[in-house]
C-alpha cells in the first residue's frame, strides 16, 4: 500500500495503482477521454493531467503510478487551463452537431465541453470526411472522432480481430479499415463493442427508430415488440435506475405506451431454440458427427466463423437464433392462430445487440422488420416523454410471452438452459438441482464435464472473440475434446452486448456492470415458475398444434438455417 | 616505387556531383599504372565535390570540382609527371585540402576518417584497436571511462552517455540490446550520414564495445532507408567485421558474443524519439509509448536497451583508446569532446564542421564558414532543427554547448546549423518548421496532433497579412501549451521555432500584422512588385515571362497591373537590369 | 506471384522489412499482396495497413518507371525546391503523389535527402541532381526516355 495526498486529502491505494485510481477512491473527478481500464492506457488525450508537487511537468494521472508521500493537485489554474486548451483543440477538429447527434446528452466529450465552458475558438479546417453508413448496423463518422483510440483497442485487445485501426499519421490520422474499405465489405463482425466505448458520436448503432415510429403510426399494421432477455437487465440504466435493476415490467408497459400492439418475450424463442438445439446435439452425439457442436445464437460469432474459420461451419448448430425463430413463428404460427395476414405483421426485435440488425436479413427472410437496440428503445421512450420510472409493471402478452430461458442473456445461459433440457430428455428424470453453477460467471472461458445418463458430456462456454480464437485453436489442434461449446461474441454475453446502454466509465468499470446485470438475470431465473424450456406450456402447445416435434420437417424449414463461407474483404 | 593512392570522395553529395563517373574513369585509365584508386566518404566540404586527392611521395594533393574530362590531365600531368594542375587545385592552401580554412580550424575526431579512408575496406580502418583494448578492460572500467569523458548524447537532448550505459548495465535481464539511432531526420543535418558513409566501422566498433560493457548480445542499427549508400556501406562493414571475428561468437577469443542487424527506417521523423524508434525496430507504427518503464529497463522487445545515436557512438573508440582525460580536455566542464555541425543556409562555406563543444558561434560562422553569402548581414542561426530555435545576431558570441543553447531558447539537437540573412523572414521560417511538425507529428496526443496544425494556421494567417495582435497572444499561449502537455519530446519541442523567433524577432511578427509588411520581402502576399522606370530598358522580357499577363506596356515603359499580379516573381527573376523591385 | 512473398517472410525480421521488400517488387503496396501477407502471418490486414500508412516510405499509389523525388528539406525549401516541384507538375501534368498516365514518371516530395549543400536537390530513381534550376527541369526529364 502507498499513501498519498490528493487535493490535501489523504488516501491509501495498492502498489501499482495510478493517481487516477486513487482519485476515484476519494471521489475526486478527473476527466478522461482515452483511458479505459485494463484496455486502453495510452495517455494520449491529455485530459487527465494533474500537478504533482516537486515535478515541473504536468503528469497524466491515468498512467502515473501513485507513490508514497506524493502530493497531487487536480484542479489548479494551470491544470484547468491545460484541459481547456486541449478541449478547444479537440473541438476544433470535431464536427459539433449535437442537436442532430445520436449521442446528444450521452456524450462524454459534450459533457466536458459543457463542464469547462468551451466555445469554438479555432475554425475547423478539416476537410469533410465520408461518413461510413455502409452497414445495416453501424455508423462511423470520422468527423466526430477525437482519436482517443478506445475503439481500436477494443477491436484488437478485447475482440482480437483488429478490423479498424489508426490509418495514416498526425493530423490526417483516421480510424478506418484496411485500404479504407467500407465497413460493410470488411471483416467487421458487428459486435458493436466499439460503440460502447466511443466518447463521442463517431461510432454509433444505425438508428432505426424512425422506421418503427412510422410502422406504429400505420394503422394497417399489427406491430409487435419482442424483447431479448438481456434488455430488461439494462434498460433501466437509461433512466437512471441503479445498475442491475430488472426493468421488465416497466419495459413492457412503456412499449405498450409507445403503441406496440403486442409485446412478447424472446425468452419464449430461447426455449424453442433449446428444444431444437438439444435435439440436434443428441443426434450429433449419437452419430458422432460434427462435434463439438457450436451454439449459433450470437450473430457476430456466426459471421466470425464464416469469415475466419469457414472450415468449422459444419460444427455450428443449424438452429436459427431466438430472434430469427421468433420472427419465423410470428409470421406463420402466430399469424395463422390470430388470423392476421403475415404481410401486415410488423415485427420489431428489441435486442442488446447491433449485430442482430445484420442477422435480421441473413436468411433472406423478411420475418423481422426492424431490430432496435436497448439504446434506441430508450431513445423512443424518451422522445415520447414517457416517465419510465413511474410506470406500473405489466406482463407480456400471451401466448408468446412466457419463457423459461432468461439466463440466455448471460454468458453460460444457453449452455445452462440446454443442459437442463438435455439431461431431463436423456434421463427422463427431473433434475435434482437445476443450477449448473460451473457454467455460470463472467470468466471468458469456462469448462465443465457432466455425466448425463452414463455419457460424459464435455462442454465449454466462451465469450469474447479473443477467447473464441484461443479455443478454436485448441479445438483445431485437438488439445481439447468438447461435445458442445457456447460461443458469445461479447465478453460476458448479451448483457454486455454492443446495443446496451453506455456505461459511465468515470463511475463504473465494465466488470462491475456486467456482474450487476448478470445478477439481475440470475435473480429472475431463480424466481421463474418455469425454468426448463421443455416445460414451457406455450412451447408444448406450439409443437403439439404446429411443429409436431423438434427436428420435424416444418421445424427444419422454419427454425434452421445454413451458413456460408464469406470473404473477409469483399471486392 | 611506392604505390600512389588516389581517393575519390564518394559520399552521396560527391556522387550527386558526378564523382562516380570520375571514379570509374580514373579506375579504367590507371589500370596499367601502379596506382590504387580508393573510394572514400565525404570530407564535409560539399561545394568542392567531386574531390580527388592524390597521395604521392608523402604529399597530399587535392583537386576540387573534378569532372570526367579532367581525368586524362590528372593522370598525365600529376600522376606521371608530378605537375600540379592549377585549375583544379586549391592554390592558397598549398594544394592540400587540410589547409583550407574550413577544415584547418576544425578539430576532427569523429570525422577524422571521413574522406580519408576507404569505408569499404576494414583494413584501412585499422584493427579495431579500441575493441581489443576494451575487451581486456573491466566492464565497469569502460563505463567509468565513458562517464569521465563527459560525453553527452549527440542526438538531441544531450543525456549523459555514461549514465545511460550504467543504467542498462544495472538492469536485470538475460537479453539486452544495443541500438544505434541512425534515423537522422532533422532537415539540414547530415553528419550521421557522413559518418556512416565515410567511417562505418567506428560506429560498429563502438556498438560492440557498448554491448560488452552493458551485457548485450545483440544490436540494431536503425538507419533511414533514404540513405541507400549508408545502408550499403554498413552492410559491407558488418560483413567484414564478421569475417574478422569482431562480430559473432566468441569475439577475439574473449568469450563475448555480439551480433548486429540493420533495421531500415521507413520515413517518420518521430522515430528519432527513443520509444518510437524501438516500436519501429519491432516493425510497428512508430508511436512513442509511455515511460516508465524506460528503455534502459524495458526497451526493444521488452528487454533492457541502450540507445545512442551515430555521432555519440563514433566518439567511443577514441575515448577508449586515448582515455577520458584526453577527451574531456576538449569541450567544456560539463560536456567533453567535439560536436559536428551541418553548416548550411546563407553561408559562404557550407558543409560539416567539427569543433570542440563550447566553440563560439561567431567562430563557426565567420572563421570557418567564411561569413554570410553575398556579404549580406547575418540575421540569425537556426539550431536544433525543427525542435530548436534561433540564435539572433546579438548572441553571436554564444558558446555552443548544451546548456547555453537551452538557456537562450534553442537546443543543440543533432547539430543542424542553418544560417539566415537579412533576406530571410523569421515568421516564414517558423511556419516552415511548423509545417514540418504537423506532417511529422505521429498524431497520438491531442496537443501535438491538433495544436501544431492550429499554430501553423495562425502563422499562415500572419504571413498572409491577415493576422491580428490577438493572434500573437494566442500563438504564444498555444505554443506553450503544446510544449507543456505533449506526450513526447517531439511535441514538447515542436513549437520551439515559434517561441524562439517570437522571442527575438517579435517586431518582425508585428510588421506582418500591423503594417502588413514582410521586412525580409519573403511573404508573397505582402509583397508588391514594381518596375523602376529609370532602370527599365523596355526590353519586354518581364511581360513575356509573366504567366498572367499582368505586365503591360504604357508609353515607352512597362507597368505591373497589381490586380492581376500573382506575385510569382517571374519578372523579378528574369529582368537583366534589376529594374523590378520588391516592396 | 506470392512465392516471392513467401520468400520475403522467410528472410525478414520485421513487418516493416517485409513491406519494404514487397514495395521493392511493385513500387507500391496494394491489397492483394498485403492480404496474402496478412493471411500468411496470421495478422489482421488492418494492423499491417495501419503500420504501413504511418510511414512516408510506403506508397499506395502506382509509381512510375522513373520516380521523381523533390527534396523539401529546410535548405532545399529555402533555395526554392517547391518551385521545382511545381514546374514538374506543370510539365508532366501530375500532382504530388501521382503517376503519369503512361506510367513513366511519378512525382513525390520527400524529406531531407541529406544533400543540403547542393540544394535544391531532386532525385530520379537513384540519380541525384543538385543545384537544380527551374529552367533545367525539362532538360533533366528529357534524359529519361
Amino acid at each position: 500500500m502507498v499513501t498519498l495526498k490528493i487535493n490535501d486529502k489523504e488516501v491509501s491505494v495498492n502498489d501499482g495503482d495510478t493517481i487516477l485510481d486513487a482519485a476515484k477512491k476519494l471521489n475526486i473527478f478527473i476527466p478522461t477521454l482515452c483511458y479505459l481500464k485494463e484496455i486502453n492506457k495510452v495517455a494520449s488525450c491529455r485530459m487527465c493531467l494533474v500537478e504533482i508537487k516537486g515535478l515541473p511537468k504536468l503528469m497524466t494521472s491515468c498512467s502515473t503510478e501513485a507513490k508514497e508521500g506524493m502530493e497531487v493537485y487536480t484542479e489548479t489554474d494551470k491544470i484547468k487551463e491545460a484541459r481547456k486548451n486541449n478541449l478547444e483543440l479537440l473541438l476544433s477538429n470535431h464536427n459539433k452537431d449535437c442537436d442532430n447527434c445520436l449521442k446528444n446528452n450521452q456524450c462524454k466529450f459534450q459533457e466536458l465541453l459543457d463542464k469547462y465552458d468551451i466555445k469554438e475558438k479555432y475554425k475547423n479546417t478539416r476537410e469533410k470526411l465520408n461518413i461510413d453508413n455502409s452497414t445495416t448496423y453501424l455508423v462511423r463518422d470520422s468527423n466526430k472522432c477525437i482519436l482517443c483510440g478506445r475503439c481500436v483497442d477494443v477491436c484488437s485487445k478485447v475482440q482480437d480481430i483488429s478490423v479498424i485501426g489508426r490509418n495514416g499519421r498526425g493530423i490526417t490520422t483516421q480510424i478506418g479499415c484496411a485500404f479504407e474499405y467500407p465497413m460493410v465489405d470488411s471483416p467487421c463482425i458487428g459486435c458493436g463493442q466499439c460503440t460502447l466505448v466511443c466518447p463521442t458520436g463517431a461510432l454509433t448503432e444505425k438508428d432505426d427508430t424512425k422506421e418503427v415510429e412510422n410502422a406504429i403510426n400505420n394503422k394497417d399494421l399489427h406491430v409487435i415488440a419482442c424483447t431479448a432477455p438481456a434488455v430488461r437487465a439494462a434498460l433501466g440504466e437509461e433512466f437512471d435506475m441503479p445498475i442491475g435493476t430488472n426493468a421488465k415490467g416497466k419495459m413492457v408497459t412503456s412499449l405498450r405506451k409507445l403503441g406496440f400492439d403486442k409485446v412478447f418475450d424472446v425468452d419464449f424463442a430461447a426455449d424453442l431454440t433449446i428444444m431444437e438445439e438439444v435435439n440436434e446435439l443428441i443426434e450429433r452425439i449419437k452419430e458422432n458427427k460434427n462435434l463439438p457442436m457450436f451454439t449459433s445464437c450470437s450473430p457476430g460469432w456466426i459471421k466470425y466463423v464464416e469469415q475466419y474459420h469457414p472450415e468449422l461451419i459444419d460444427n455450428l448448430s443449424t438452429c436459427k437464433s431466438p430472434q430469427q425463430m421468433m420472427g419465423a413463428i410470428l409470421k406463420t404460427y402466430y399469424a395463422k392462430k390470430e388470423n392476421i395476414d403475415p404481410s401486415k405483421i410488423f415485427v420489431v426485435m428489441i435486442m442488446p445487440c447491433i449485430a442482430k440488425k445484420f442477422e435480421r436479413a441473413r436468411d433472406g427472410a423478411n420475418d423481422i422488420d426492424v431490430v432496435l437496440t436497448t439504446r434506441e428503445t430508450a431513445r423512443m421512450i424518451k422522445r415520447q416523454n414517457i416517465d419510465f420510472n413511474s410506470l406500473e409493471d405489466s406482463e407480456y402478452d400471451l401466448p408468446l410471452g412466457i419463457g423459461a430461458s432468461v439466463v440466455f442473456g448471460s454468458s453460460g445461459g444457453v449452455m445452462e438452459a440446454a443442459l437442463r433440457t438435455l439431461t431431463e430428455t436423456l434421463t427422463n428424470k427431473p433434475l435434482e438441482k437445476i443450477e449448473f453453477n460451473e457454467v455460470r460467471g463472467l470468466d471468458g472461458i469456462k469448462e465443465a464435464t457432466y455425466d448425463v445418463n452414463g455419457r460424459e458430456i464435455n462442454v465449454a462456454i466462451v465469450s469474447g472473440i479473443k477467447n473464441a480464437k484461443k479455443i478454436i485453436k485448441k479445438i483445431k489442434n485437438k488439445e481439447v475434446n468438447y461435445d458442445f461449446v457456447e460461443f458469445m461474441t461479447c465478453p460476458g454475453g448479451c448483457l454486455n452486448g454492443g446495443g446496451q446502454p453506455y456505461i459511465d466509465f468515470d463511475k463504473y468499470d465494465v466488470e462491475e456492470v456486467k456482474k450487476l446485470r448478470m445478477k439481475c438475470l440470475m435473480e429472475e431465473d431463480k424466481n421463474l415458475p418455469i425454468r426448463k424450456a421443455h416445460e414451457n406450456p406455450s412451447i408444448k402447445e406450439l409443437y403439439k398444434s404446429f411443429l409436431d416435434h423438434p427436428g420435424s420437417e416444418l421445424a427444419e424449414k422454419l427454425l434452421h438455417t445454413k451458413y456460408e463461407k464469406r470473404e473477409k474483404y469483399k471486392k | 616505387m611506392e604505390r600512389i593512392r588516389i581517393t575519390v570522395g564518394l559520399g552521396s553529395c560527391g556522387i550527386a556531383s558526378g564523382a562516380k563517373i570520375v571514379y570509374e574513369a580514373l579506375k579504367e585509365k590507371t589500370q596499367k599504372l601502379n596506382v590504387q584508386i580508393v573510394k572514400v566518404g565525404c570530407i564535409g566540404i560539399c561545394r568542392y565535390e567531386p574531390i580527388v586527392e592524390i597521395y604521392k611521395d608523402g604529399n597530399r594533393i587535392t583537386y576540387i570540382n573534378v569532372s570526367e574530362k579532367d581525368v586524362e590531365d590528372i593522370i598525365e600531368k600529376t600522376i606521371k609527371n608530378n605537375e600540379i594542375i592549377e585549375s583544379l587545385s586549391l592554390k592558397e592552401e598549398n594544394n592540400n585540402i587540410l589547409n583550407d580554412p574550413f577544415l584547418k580550424r576544425q578539430t576532427r575526431i569523429v570525422l577524422e576518417n571521413c574522406g580519408k579512408i576507404n569505408p569499404e575496406n576494414i583494413d584501412e580502418y585499422g584493427g579495431y584497436k579500441a575493441l581489443r583494448k576494451a575487451l581486456k578492460m573491466d566492464k565497469d572500467e569502460i563505463i567509468h571511462e565513458v562517464k569521465e569523458s563527459k560525453l553527452r548524447g549527440r542526438g538531441g537532448a544531450g543525456f549523459k552517455t555514461g549514465d545511460k550505459w550504467s543504467l542498462v548495465k544495472a538492469s536485470a535481464g538475460d537479453k539486452k540490446y544495443v541500438c544505434c539511432n541512425a534515423d537522422e531526420g532533422d532537415p539540414g543535418a547530415f553528419m550521421d550520414r557522413a559518418i556512416l558513409e565515410g567511417d562505418p566501422h567506428s560506429v560498429i566498433e563502438a556498438m560492440i564495445i557498448a554491448g560488452y560493457a552493458v551485457g548485450a548480445s545483440e544490436g540494431f542499427i536503425y538507419v533511414r532507408e533514404e540513405y541507400p549508400l549508408a545502408v550499403e556501406r554498413l552492410k559491407v562493414a558488418i560483413k567484414q567485421a564478421q569475417s574478422k571475428k569482431y562480430l559473432g561468437k566468441n569475439i577475439l577469443n574473449s568469450g563475448f558474443n555480439f551480433n548486429l542487424e540493420l533495421r531500415l527506417g521507413a520515413g517518420a521523423f518521430v522515430c528519432g524519439e527513443e520509444t518510437a524508434l524501438m516500436a519501429s525496430i519491432e516493425g510497428k507504427r512508430g508511436e512513442p509509448r509511455l515511460r516508465p518503464p524506460y528503455p534502459a529497463e524495458k526497451g526493444v522487445y521488452n528487454s533492457p536497451t541502450l540507445l545512442n545515436n551515430v555521432e555519440t557512438f563514433a566518439n567511443i573508440p577514441i575515448i577508449i583508446l586515448n582515455g577520458s582525460a584526453w577527451f574531456n580536455s576538449l569541450g567544456t566542464d560539463k560536456s567533453g569532446g567535439t560536436k559536428v555541425f551541418a553548416l548550411g543556409g546563407k553561408i559562404k562555406n557550407t558543409g560539416l564542421v567539427e569543433v570542440p563543444i563550447g566553440t563560439e558561434l561567431k567562430e563557426i560562422i565567420y572563421d570557418i564558414g567564411g561569413g554570410i553569402a553575398n556579404d549580406k548581414k547575418f540575421k540569425a542561426a537556426q539550431t536544433g532543427g525543427p525542435s530548436g530555435g534561433c540564435i539572433p545576431a546579438s548572441l553571436i558570441n554564444v558558446k555552443m554547448d548544451y546548456d547555453n543553447l537551452k538557456e537562450i531558447g534553442t537546443m543543440m539537437g543533432s547539430g543542424g546549423l542553418i544560417v539566415t540573412d537579412e533576406d530571410t523572414c523569421m515568421v516564414d521560417i517558423a511556419k516552415f518548421f511548423l509545417d514540418f511538425a504537423v506532417s511529422e507529428s505521429c498524431g497520438k496526443c491531442t496537443p501535438c496532433r491538433i495544436g501544431t496544425k492550429r499554430v501553423y494556421e495562425i502563422l499562415d494567417k500572419i504571413t498572409k497579412g491577415k493576422g491580428t495582435i490577438e493572434d500573437l497572444e494566442n500563438l504564444d499561449n498555444l505554443s506553450k501549451h503544446i510544449q507543456a502537455t505533449s506526450f513526447c519530446g517531439l511535441g514538447q519541442t515542436a513549437t520551439n521555432p515559434v517561441l524562439s523567433t517570437m522571442r527575438y524577432f517579435k517586431e518582425e511578427y508585428i510588421s506582418h500584422i500591423v503594417e502588413k509588411k514582410c521586412p525580409a520581402k519573403v511573404c508573397k502576399d505582402l509583397l508588391k512588385y514594381k518596375i523602376n522606370k529609370e532602370l527599365c530598358k523596355a526590353c519586354g522580357l518581364c511581360a513575356k515571362n509573366c504567366p498572367v499577363n499582368a505586365i503591360i506596356k504604357t508609353d515607352d515603359k512597362y507597368e505591373i497591373d497589381e490586380s492581376k499580379c500573382i506575385k510569382c516573381g517571374a519578372c523579378f527573376n528574369n529582368c537583366h537590369f534589376k529594374a523590378i523591385e520588391k516592396e | 506471384m506470392n512465392k516471392e512473398i513467401d520468400e520475403i517472410i522467410k528472410n525478414s525480421e520485421s513487418l516493416i522489412e517485409m513491406l519494404q521488400k514487397i514495395q521493392k517488387i511493385d513500387g507500391y503496396l496494394y491489397f492483394e499482396r498485403l492480404f496474402y501477407l496478412s493471411e500468411k502471418l496470421d495478422m489482421s490486414l488492418e494492423d499491417i495497413y495501419s503500420t504501413a500508412t504511418f510511414y512516408n516510405g510506403f506508397s499506395f499509389n502506382m509509381k512510375g518507371k522513373y520516380q521523381i523525388n523533390i527534396c523539401l528539406g529546410t535548405v532545399c525549401y529555402v533555395k526554392g525546391s517547391k518551385e521545382l516541384s511545381e514546374e514538374i507538375s506543370k510539365i508532366l501534368n501530375i500532382k504530388d503523389g501521382e503517376c503519369t498516365k503512361d506510367g513513366k514518371f511519378s512525382l513525390d516530395t520527400t524529406r531531407c535527402l541529406g544533400c543540403c549543400s547542393m540544394a535544391p536537390v531532386m532525385k530520379i530513381n537513384d540519380d541525384i541532381y543538385g543545384f537544380v534550376k527551374k529552367e533545367q527541369v525539362k532538360e533533366i526529364l528529357a534524359k529519361y526516355n
